[in-house]
């Protein structure tokens, strides 16, 4: 027993890796307000001011500081960097410089030149030449893929497969650093190995010996990083201060070894407060101290970066890592999870302005604690920084320690790991199975030719016969293509931090995606209720539709649309699940894009909805722009009839609201904000997203930046710096439905 | 009467929040018999416009909202004048009774009889408008008397309706401190009285003037800002 844990009640998790058992045994719930919060005290002002004058300088240079182009990123690559020496708490930079971004060619070489290019940088001789004898992930991707799967992905009927760069999505239990410090992790780790290497030892064990080795290595280069920083994690934390700082330690060691899509935090502000709390009790720190160090924690996560192509910040608008923190939720023994500590992590938004990162993401029940649930309203009518996520659908699911992994994906922390990638373009889908597998903009054809569409006047079930021949098709190239990239994945770019902080024997998911639902499901309404002629091109492929009187349309609580779109998700899925996934891992499905949907639309020709080519899609699963006219709650309710059962990878909503709908005072805002949330994930909905403004004042945003440098907004699962969205970007968030109440 | 009755809905809005108590659905009807110079919403001053709903339609759209509506919302019943349609909005509140939904009535007053009266016996929260302070000003502006608003406002003291006075606050018309002591006074008439709420005169709805093809009578009267709103409300409180 180390005597690091004294004061804390005893229990399996001495005896085991077993977070959740500490946590359970040792938290204390907390059901009062925010009155006990503590400002920023002057070193933390202090610390901001050149924090801010980095970022501000960062912006005016076009998003990238500075680019190490000759050292490959890892864990002890760099000497130690510092933002402030001497004024710093949490100490460790990803490179050795602050927002000094490394290169990290794991994934692919070629993303890598292009997004030194892009910001005037060239690649160095010595990383080109050592990788001319490496192979990336992207090497053996391409190595493999088939001519269907490069169609597909060239038309994007499938897009922003992880082929090219990490595909991030796995959350490190970070708080096992802390709590049990590296040594005891390797001791686990080893006995974990010899017990595979008594098995028979065919193909999958001896990937999972060498995976172990692996992580065991890089559990030891991870002490080294921290011994750079003059810390011995080799032991548990001792504090409150150490107990952060070996928990970010974790995480660091993470983003400098993976340049990961998303590379999400977990579940840490509660598994903190318990060290919080006992030094609080000892005396030995005061809330002063403890905010000072939960502000520090977090500008040092918002100084984290991963170097992207201009290519990449089109699907993921930005420069987003979802450094994503679950906060709150309800235990399984009915006690809330929501600590003192729950409201510091979110109190930093004050005291260090609003941020996007980390990405706040507060796991709601109805059962929370009343004056949370009004403190989190509040936060997001100041900031609009938050994202709430239903602990209620969830926890029946993965119990009660599991993370968001990105926006919307939840998993079991450091027991369950998922093979993300991209979305199928389900519009495009349709618009194929019209024109035997042709794209629709082309002329290409990508699936294998078959029936086609011959009449002029689209009929409902002849339609739907026909996506159903198509459909099949879709999910076999798209699960074949996962397969390969997390294969090669595993094999060239294998997540060693990471994966050393998860148990052994995993579990694994498969999360695949979908885009364009509302524009799906209004185009199928519009067969069914309107009258759809289709227009040919001289080459006799359909390119257009004339649509003549109404139809209903997704987002208005109209059974006749929204059950339109709930059956082609589930249509979808199921197709998907047919299809064997590389280490068995678990089939879901999210309906969730990011700011993709602006891509995806451009991609899409003319749709029977009245959509033009070229438009925007909705993002995740939001109705589309201005047809949900029958009011924000309607709205609501029609995203909440999708199925959590077969979207398990999450179903974002996003939710533009004025001020001025929610109430005439404060209070009364942030009162109803928090029925609306009660009332739509009562409905088992999943995830929505919180805008509290008005248009207007986005296009003064848009206008006059200047006027507004921390105007954060939540877009599809993430928050994002207004000013970091390209001007169409901007366009599109600016004419999405803002719900009013005149 | 039963709740196949009809009657006539200028418009639905889902997300209520400033028309009583918490998140309310609020069914606008249609039909006014007044006419109050800073009206908002003159389309729905014709008694012959507007589609007809059974009070089960209504019901019906209510409940898809219920989970919104936490221990406060419910529904709101505004117009338009709703007690124009007495009949048909008492059995409505009666309905939502029946299915646990709080009920708020927005009015401007109205002459009592037995449908008002059933009305009252299903009102949760009244929403009532008090216009002016004077006899005087009601005829010319509005086409009703203050004593029929005061009579109302006594009869609701009967039923176990919480009440709330509302008055809008029109620059050089109704902006006196003078003034909105007078409708503080009158307002103590209601014995259940839970606040008088100053509305702000807005002109929000000039464009709906234009439509319409009618002349608005305060275009050239300026908007009320928040700062009075919050410094009358002071004198009130």
């Amino acid at each position: 027993m180390f005597e690091q844990w004294n004061g804390f009640k005893g229990g399996k998790w001495q005896d085991e890796i077993n977070v959740r058992d500490f946590i359970q045994l040792n938290y204390t719930p907390y059901e009062g307000d925010e009155s006990f919060l503590a400002g920023p005290t002057d070193r933390t002002k202090k610390v901001y001011e050149k924090f801010d004058a980095l970022l501000k300088q960062e912006q005016a240079n076009g998003g990238v500081l500075d680019i190490d182009t000759v050292t490959v990123s890892s864990l002890t690559a760099y000497i130690p960097g510092y933002l402030d020496k001497e004024n710093e708490i949490i100490v460790g930079l990803q490179t050795d410089e602050p927002l000094r971004r490394g290169v990290n060619p794991f994934g692919g070489l070629n993303m890598t030149r292009k997004a030194c290019k892009a910001y005037g940088y060239e690649l160095s001789e010595v990383v080109e030449e050592e990788f001319r004898y490496r192979t990336t992930h992207n090497d053996g991707v391409f190595r493999v893929y088939n001519d269907e799967i490069r169609a597909a992905r060239h038309t994007g009927i499938i897009t922003g497969l992880p082929d090219a760069y990490g595909r991030g999505r796995i959350i490190g239990d970070y708080r096992r650093v802390a709590l049990y410090g590296v040594d005891k992790l390797i001791e686990e780790k080893l006995k974990d190995k010899a017990a595979i290497a008594a098995n028979d030892v065919l193909a999958e064990d001896i990937r999972r010996l060498e995976e172990l080795f692996q992580q065991i290595n890089f559990l030891g280069k991870l002490k080294e990083m921290a011994a750079m920083y003059d810390c011995d994690i080799s032991v548990p934390a001792k504090d409150s201060k150490e107990a952060v700082q070996w928990l970010y330690f974790g995480y660091l060691g993470a983003i400098k070894e993976q340049n990961g899509a998303a590379m999400s935090l977990g579940r840490t502000s509660t598994f903190l407060d318990i060290y919080f709390e006992r030094d609080l009790k000892n005396g030995t720190y005061t809330e002063e101290q403890i905010q000072e160090i939960m502000d520090d924690f977090v500008m040092k996560l918002r100084m984290a970066r991963h170097l992207r192509t201009p290519e990449y910040n089109e699907l993921f608008a930005g420069d987003p890592m979802w450094i994503t923190e679950a906060i709150g939720g309800m235990g399984e023994d009915g006690r809330t999870l929501v600590t003192k500590n729950s409201f510091r992590v979110l109190h930093t938004l004050y005291n260090l302005n609003p941020s996007a990162e980390p990405n706040m993401t507060v796991l709601w029940s109805t059962q929370l604690p009343h004056a949370f649930k009004r403190y989190c309203a509040k936060v997001s009518c100041d900031t609009d920084s938050i994202q709430y996520e239903n602990d209620d659908v969830m926890r029946p699911v993965y119990g009660d320690d599991y993370a968001i992994a990105c926006c919307v994906s939840a998993m079991r922390v450091g027991k369950d790991m998922q093979f993300f990638g991209a979305r199928a373009n389900l519009v495009k889908l349709l618009l194929m199975a019209l024109n035997g597998g042709k794209d629709e903009k082309s002329g290409m054809q990508v699936a294998p030719a078959g029936r086609k569409f011959e009449g002029e006047y689209l009929d409902y079930e002849t339609v739907l016969d026909l996506m159903n021949e198509y459909r099949p098709w879709l999910a076999k190239t798209y699960v074949k293509a996962m397969n390969m990239i997390h294969y090669m994945h595993d094999k060239y770019a294998y997540e060693k931090v990471q994966m050393a902080l998860h148990d052994t024997d995993v579990h694994r998911y498969m999360a695949f995606g979908a885009a364009g639902l509302s524009v799906l499901a209004d185009s199928l309404s519009a067969i069914k209720y309107a009258k759809v002629k289709v227009i040919r091109d001289e080459t006799g492929l359909i390119t257009d539709f004339e649509t003549t009187g109404d139809f209903p349309k997704y987002g208005n609580d109209d059974d006749r649309a929204d059950m339109i779109a709930k059956e082609q998700v589930e249509l979808f899925f199921n197709e998907l699940k047919k299809i064997p996934t590389y280490r068995n891992a678990e089939h879901t499905l999210s309906i969730l894009t990011i700011t993709s949907n602006v891509v995806y639309g451009k991609k899409t020709g003319n749709t029977p909805d009245g959509r033009r080519a070229g438009e925007p899609f909705a993002p995740g699963a939001n109705p589309m722009h201005g047809r949900d006219a029958s009011g924000a709650l309607a709205s609501l309710n029609s995203v909440a009839k999708l199925s959590y059962d077969c979207c398990k990878d999450g179903i974002s909503n996003t939710f533009c609201v004025i001020p001025q709908a929610l109430g005439a005072d404060n209070e009364t805002r942030y009162e109803n904000l928090s029925s609306i949330i009660d009332g739509y994930f009562s409905q088992n909905a999943q995830h929505i997203n919180i805008n509290v403004f008005d248009r207007e004042m986005l296009i003064d945003a848009s206008e006059h930046p200047e006027k507004y440098p921390n105007l954060t907004i939540r877009v599809s699962g993430y928050a994002v710096n207004f000013h970091k969205l390209s001007k169409e970007q901007q366009r599109e968030v600016i004419a999405r439905t803002f719900h009013g109440a005149m | 009467m039963n709740s196949s009755l009809k009657g006539k809905v200028h418009s639905f809005q889902s997300l209520g929040a400033v028309d009583g108590p918490g998140i309310r659905f609020v069914v606008f009807m249609q039909g006014c018999p007044y006419r109050c110079p800073y009206c908002h919403n003159p389309d729905t001053r014709p008694f012959s416009g507007g589609e007809e709903y059974t009070v089960e339609d209504i019901v019906k759209k209510a409940v898809r909202f219920k989970s919104y509506f936490g221990e406060k919302g419910g529904v709101t019943v505004s117009g338009g004048e709703p007690l124009a349609q007495a009949d048909f909005v008492a059995k409505l509140f009666e309905e939502l009774h029946k299915v646990g939904i709080n009920t708020a009535l927005d009015t401007a007053g109205y002459p009592v009889n037995e449908s008002v009266k059933s009305v009252l016996k299903h009102t949760d929260t009244m929403l009532c408008d008090i216009k002016f302070a004077s006899e005087d000003e009601y005829k010319t502006y509005i086409g009703t008397s203050l004593e029929t608003t005061l009579r109302f406002i006594e009869e609701c003291n009967n039923y176990n309706t919480d009440i709330i006075i509302r008055h809008v606050v029109v620059p050089g018309m109704t902006d006196s401190v003078e003034n909105i002591k007078q409708i503080a006074a009158l307002a103590k008439r209601a014995k259940s009285l839970q606040k008088i709420e100053l509305l702000p005169f807005k002109k929000l709805c000039v464009q709906k003037y234009n439509e319409l093809g009618l002349d608005f009578p305060l275009k050239d009267t300026p908007e009320c800002d928040r700062k009075t709103i919050e410094r009358l409300t002071e004198t009130v409180r």
